[in-house]
């Protein structure tokens, strides 16, 4: 009796497992949103999700180039203000009419939502917005700011009909999930699944999927295993030791891309007793690492070659600065590194450590791909020139804190640290200010300055630049900020992270910088 | 207990840095810090969370910023459904297989049955779950490899057990979690059987020429579901509380998901008030367990006790 009952699910299940119509997507999502308001939670997943619902007024395409959005266009009109003209005949999803109201609405809304545990007040905060006429905006700061279209591009426009009033819980449930976004919201069901219909109305180029139904599934094998049965028809995130297996089926199609994601070293520049470092058999010693030389030798000791083959599978570019190559304010003068551990041990005796000396390298294991097996090939690597190293890794739970404040007087505990930085605003000043620049509060400087690197010459050429609206002439003094840090070694750039998403066949993504994964990025071949 | 609780999990690292986007600055951090109550004395903090529970609330999840006990009751169903569904295949598969295996101890497929389950005591949850899926979902293709089915409302209870699809998704994560118990249940049953086939009440129903099905169903069984019935009593409820592995494998949205997910993620005030709920479930399963001993046994009654 029992066995017919289960043969019955059996068998209900193969009619269920025929493929869906070609216009519905299923994708399974490595990460999930908290919620669907879009100023709930500044977060990757969250952004990438809302994004389908909301638009914004500058879009930011798959290289984080900006385009236009519900703007059509943007300028400085003087050094104060930025200028945005709002593209007309644009309807939100309940059919309402969008305006420049929208954009002033949501600007409120967007620092000020209750409970959110990362506010979008990064974005707007000095800026205040001012509705010109019906279809134009102006947005005012206090000092030149010519980052204005990127943080204009983190900010989603809700409906001032239904949105800048809602609460948070009002998203979820769906009453106030009304964008001008390609998708309109069908259902959300935290940790099952998220449902989008197509938005037939939408003013730029239709998606081609009718119904999208997005899946949260944080195990990677799992992921795996449901694109293989076919329950999804596309994956993010695919673990770098699947893509081998799955290059070879026939009926899946890989896609890659390089991430803004750069892995780099942080070294203690300031501490003169750093609590990590020691001389050879534990004693004390002056630290090494603030020496130019020594920051050189552990450079040229990292087989950066060896990393990317062995460690990452061949899924990772090697790096030489903050940012890969194509993005705005890259130099072009920057090369990464190359493997020579003679070099280096000729670097450590200049350097007056001829026989190297004791150092732990610390690192999360479940932040970044193969993060702590990148922790241990470079303790190897440094071990190797006379520097000897022990590996500590931890969950970034942990981690993280330590590395930031974990030591007194919330200074960083580590003296020699793995970490990721992925440039947010798709250009080089976002590294620049928050890795290299003075740990200056005050100024929300070095936030994650974790080796409190200090240099006057680059925290100059930032400010220089941070002040300049001309794009040519910003781009010049970023290149030159950037050279100034990494010929200092301020850090150790190690890859740029690519990521890869996984398809059936017929299927391709177009990757993106920011690793977002968004329907309407899935076309067919 | 509270106490254990909340101070062992507020120990571990700062949930800010799992929350802020990198991007923040100090200020923001400061903000959110501040926002989170983390910026108050753990002991203020600990005062604060007795007074909210005093009126039921638990705090707000640092993550989605609801109720915690909203949230967890929101994942609640589909656990309830999938330890259900692994406790009743336990019961079905494990006590006729125990019971012929204790009948027949000397037949070859009765070693099997042993010997199996060997196997399904100490093989990982983990893996038997991706073997599961490769077999069934990649391979066969006769299940779905993951999620949730489809849920319809019946007896004003919304579940997915109502559905086809819902009980094609709930098959192999319910067998999963349910491998162990039926493991425990058959070597239970079969050991029970053993030893209660000696006894004299079966010789003596067997002399009165008692249908031998009779002498099992009635006379054995009795004797031998009391151990059963703790054992799974207690087993329910770690099927409800800690389905942890099962969960993420099978990305099933229940409790035992939100309370990795949470931990992971450092949202404390759901690890505290989940555990704070579990507590109180174990307490009411061992009290429904005793309900049961007296149904079934008649010693131990509590009117009894008096006498």
């Amino acid at each position: 009796m029992k066995l017919k009952q289960s043969l019955c699910v059996l068998l209900a299940t193969t009619a269920l497992a025929i493929p869906a119509a070609a216009e519905e997507l299923t994708i399974g999502l490595a990460s999930e949103p908290t919620a669907m308001d879009p100023y709930f939670h500044n977060l990757g997943p969250n952004n990438a999700v809302t994004r389908h619902i909301f638009d914004r007024l500058i879009l930011q395409d798959e290289n984080q180039g900006m385009k236009p959005g519900l703007a059509t266009e943007w300028k400085a009109i003087d050094d104060l203000t930025w200028e945005f003209k709002l593209r007309q005949g644009v309807k939100y999803h309940d059919g309402s009419p969008f305006n420049a109201d929208d954009v002033v609405c949501s600007w409120e809304r967007a620092p000020n939502v209750p409970n959110s545990p990362s506010s979008f007040g990064t974005y707007t905060k000095g800026k205040s917005v001012v509705k010109v006429d019906e279809y134009t905006v102006h947005i005012k700061t206090e000092a030149p700011y010519p980052l204005m279209p990127n943080d204009v591009s983190n900010i989603a426009i809700v409906s001032s009909d239904s949105g800048c009033e809602a609460t948070t819980e009002d998203y979820n449930t769906g009453s106030a999930s009304i964008g001008t976004g390609p998708f309109k919201f069908v259902s959300y069901s935290p940790g099952d699944s998220i449902v989008l219909a197509r938005n037939d109305d939408y003013w730029g180029d239709k998606p081609i999927w009718t119904k999208v139904t997005l899946k949260p599934i944080k195990s990677g094998p799992s992921r795996v295993a449901a694109l293989l049965a076919g329950d999804v028809d596309m994956i993010d995130q695919v673990p770098t030791t699947d893509i081998s297996t799955l290059e070879k089926k026939a009926d899946l199609a890989l896609s890659q891309g390089v991430s803004n994601r750069v892995i780099y070293l942080h070294l203690d520049h300031k501490r003169s007793d750093s609590p990590f470092v020691k001389a050879n058999g534990g004693g004390a010693i002056d630290n090494p690492l603030r020496k130019l030389e020594v920051r050189q030798a552990i450079s040229k000791a990292i087989n950066r070659d060896a990393i990317v083959e062995r460690v990452m599978e061949g899924v990772a570019i090697k790096a030489g600065q903050l940012l890969p190559e194509g993005f705005f304010g890259v130099s072009d003068k920057l090369a990464p590194v190359d493997y020579d551990p003679n070099g280096a041990k000729e670097l450590l005796a200049a350097a007056g450590v001829p026989d190297g000396f004791e150092l732990t390298i610390h690192g999360p294991n479940d932040r970044y791909i193969n993060d702590a097996k990148i922790a241990e090939a470079i303790g190897q690597m440094l071990t190797r020139i006379g520097i000897k190293t022990d590996v500590e890794t931890m969950p970034r739970s942990v981690y993280f804190k330590r590395a930031s404040r974990g030591g007194p007087n919330e200074t960083p505990e580590f003296s020699f640290v793995l970490v990721g930085w992925g440039a947010g605003s798709g250009e080089a000043s976002s590294p620049l200010k928050s890795l290299v620049s003075t740990h200056t509060p005050a100024k929300g400087w070095g936030a994650s300055n974790r080796g409190r690197y200090s240099n006057p010459e680059v925290d100059g050429l930032v400010e220089k630049a941070l002040a300049t609206v001309d794009d040519d002439a910003r781009q010049k003094l970023l290149a030159q900020a950037t050279e100034v840090a990494i010929n200092d070694v301020a850090i150790i750039p190690l890859h740029y992270q690519v990521n890869t998403w996984a398809a059936k066949k017929g299927l391709k993504y177009i990757a993106r910088t920011d690793e977002a994964t968004l329907a309407i990025g899935v076309v067919k071949e | 207990m509270s106490l254990i609780v909340f101070f062992g999990v507020n120990v571990i690292g700062d949930p800010v840095d799992m929350l802020i986007n990198p991007e923040a600055d100090q200020a923001e951090i400061e903000r959110t810090i501040r926002a989170l109550g983390l910026d108050k004395p753990i002991h203020e903090q600990y005062l604060y969370f007795l007074k909210g529970i005093g009126s039921g609330d638990f705090g707000k999840s640092f993550i989605f910023g609801e109720p915690a006990l909203k949230l967890i009751l929101h994942h609640m169903p589909a656990t309830i459904e999938l330890a259900l569904v692994s406790l009743i295949m336990a019961i079905i598969l494990g006590i006729p297989l125990g019971l012929y295996a204790g009948l027949f101890p000397e037949r070859r497929s009765s070693r099997l049955i042993m010997a199996g389950s060997i196997l399904g005591f100490s093989l990982p949850t983990f893996w038997v779950g991706l073997m599961m899926i490769m077999l069934f979902a990649v391979h066969l293709g006769w299940l779905p490899s993951t999620g949730r089915g489809d849920t319809a409302v019946f007896l004003g209870i919304e579940s997915s057990l109502w559905t086809r699809d819902g009980l094609s998704h709930l098959f192999m994560p319910a067998l999963n979690l349910a491998l162990t118990n039926i493991s425990l249940v058959i070597r239970l049953t079969r050991a029970g059987v053993r030893e209660a086939m000696h006894q004299d009440y079966i010789k003596f129903a067997r002399a009165k020429g008692l249908h031998p099905r009779r002498v099992i169903g009635v006379h054995l069984m009795k004797n031998i579901l009391i151990p059963i019935i703790t054992v799974l009593g207690l087993e329910f409820g770690s099927l409800m509380a800690f389905s942890v592995v099962t969960e993420s494998i099978f990305a099933w949205p229940g409790m035992g998901k939100l309370l990795i997910d949470s931990l992971l993620q450092l949202d404390r005030p759901v690890v505290v008030a989940y555990l704070m709920i579990i507590v109180l479930f174990f307490v009411v399963i061992n009290l429904v367990v005793d309900i049961l001993y007296s149904v079934l046994d008649p010693r131990v009654r509590l009117k009894d006790q008096g006498s």
